[in-house]
């Protein structure tokens, strides 16, 4: 019937229409690392190896989604003289599992990230996702919004990844890619380079899509 | 004395927390577009690091070291969460000084600084500072050096900035795209102080 159609539509439902925007978003035009600006640090200093990038990004997505799922749920609760310590009492607790279960499971990832894990409660994509959208949005949108974030960020990430793993080591994901000929490019190993490369991703991001240019 | 002094220089000048060890770089990009905001993050991040250096290597030495408490109790794991409590409490005294004494400043750094608490230099700071085994009278050095060293940072690359706002750049570079490389190229000149000991000039 007509009416039962357009009904439908306009409930939304679980993937509807705003929700896919939540996670195609922040894929490109809200980009948490080159368009909002945030999760800056990780992404310069885990991008050496691919295989690092990854496990930082399915990390980053778990802590992400959950905690903007849990703070959404509490979100009518929390004072907000204390709202800040609520949040990083949930994300430390999520990281903290994060950290036991790489430890369990994937032990030569948890060595090489060592640090970086324990600094993603200070990864301004979790706080910053929580104060702009969890604390103001319903559950099921802010799990997704936290999905898409944590999936734009890997995106980047693996990109920047797998750019300086080719280039400075040669390889990809350990194996070898490159000829024996390629004398390797040691500015790809060094940490500035993948502000370089980044710097270089953001251009091509903006050429693409005019719209993204700033023009303040 | 010396001793603290030594790391006074090498935290401030040649293991610059942002040059050297990229932490902090979130707000160091969104605040740096003028100089007057960098200022004042710049301030409030050598004031929030000089007080809470000394505080989490107090609670590691006399609450979480092996056998501070009571003997045989190794409480470390619950360093994380202690440490992040202290900062965030320390940034909400700087909010509500800062909200206070400038209304302006604070409308003008909007949601960074809150995010000071997060920025991973304070967190990161604290942290090399128990690993390193620093003394009390150290620490403070050390969280003033670090301080000191991201104001400076900070400044740079805010000068620069404003100065680039009439420079001729292509479209899709401008603003964040030539921030980054900038701070590349400042990352690589920094990298010629890498390996100095100030200790060795005395």
């Amino acid at each position: 019937m007509a009416e039962t159609v357009v009904a439908k539509e306009k409930k939304g439902g679980l993937l509807g229409k705003e929700e896919m925007k939540l996670l195609k978003d922040p894929l490109h035009s809200n980009n948490p690392v080159t368009i909002q600006v945030l999760g800056i640090c990780s992404a310069l200093a885990v991008t050496g190896s691919v295989y690092k990038s990854l496990v930082m990004s399915i990390a980053l997505i778990f802590v992400c989604a959950l905690s903007s799922l849990i703070i959404s749920l509490l979100r009518n609760s929390i004072p907000n003289a204390i709202r800040m310590i609520v949040q990083l009492l949930v994300i430390a607790g999520l990281v903290q599992v994060v950290e036991i279960t790489l430890g369990a499971f994937a032990y030569s990832a948890y060595e090489q990230l060592s640090v970086f894990i324990g600094l993603i409660i200070t990864n301004c994509i979790v706080m910053g996702r929580l104060e702009a959208f969890a604390m103001g949005n319903k559950p099921w949108q802010a799990f997704l919004d936290g999905v898409g974030n944590g999936l734009g960020y890997g995106f980047i990430l693996v990109a920047m990844a797998i750019v300086r793993e080719m280039f400075g080591k040669g390889t990809f994901m350990g194996w070898q890619i490159m000829p024996d000929a390629y004398v390797l490019n040691n500015l790809m190993v060094l940490p500035a380079s993948s502000l370089f490369v980044i710097g270089v991703f953001i251009w091509i991001q903006r050429a693409a899509d005019p719209s993204l240019v700033d023009k303040s | 004395m010396g001793e603290s002094f030594n790391i006074f220089i090498k935290a401030a000048f040649i293991d610059n927390m942002i040059l050297a060890y990229f932490l902090g770089m979130c707000s160091y990009l969104a605040v740096s577009k003028t100089v007057k905001t960098a200022v004042g993050l710049g301030l409030a991040v050598i004031f929030v690091l000089g007080m809470t250096m000394p505080i989490n290597w107090a609670i590691n030495t006399y609450l979480l070291a092996d056998g501070a408490i009571i003997e045989g109790v190794n409480l470390t794991f619950l360093r994380l969460i202690l440490f992040i409590a202290v900062i965030a409490s320390m940034v909400q005294l700087v909010e509500m000084v800062i909200e206070k004494v400038s209304p302006a400043l604070y409308n003008s750094l909007g949601i960074f600084l809150p995010l000071i608490t997060v920025n991973c230099s304070i967190l990161g700071g604290s942290l090399f500072a128990v690993s390193r085994e620093y003394a009390f009278g150290e620490s403070i050095a050390f969280g003033l050096g670090s301080g000191l060293g991201w104001f400076l940072a900070i400044i740079a690359i805010a000068a620069i900035r404003e100065k680039l706002r009439t420079a001729d750049i292509p479209p899709a570079l401008r603003g964040l795209g030539i921030a980054f490389i900038l701070t590349g190229l400042m990352g690589m000149a920094f990298m010629s102080l890498a390996g100095l000991n100030p200790a060795d000039f005395n």
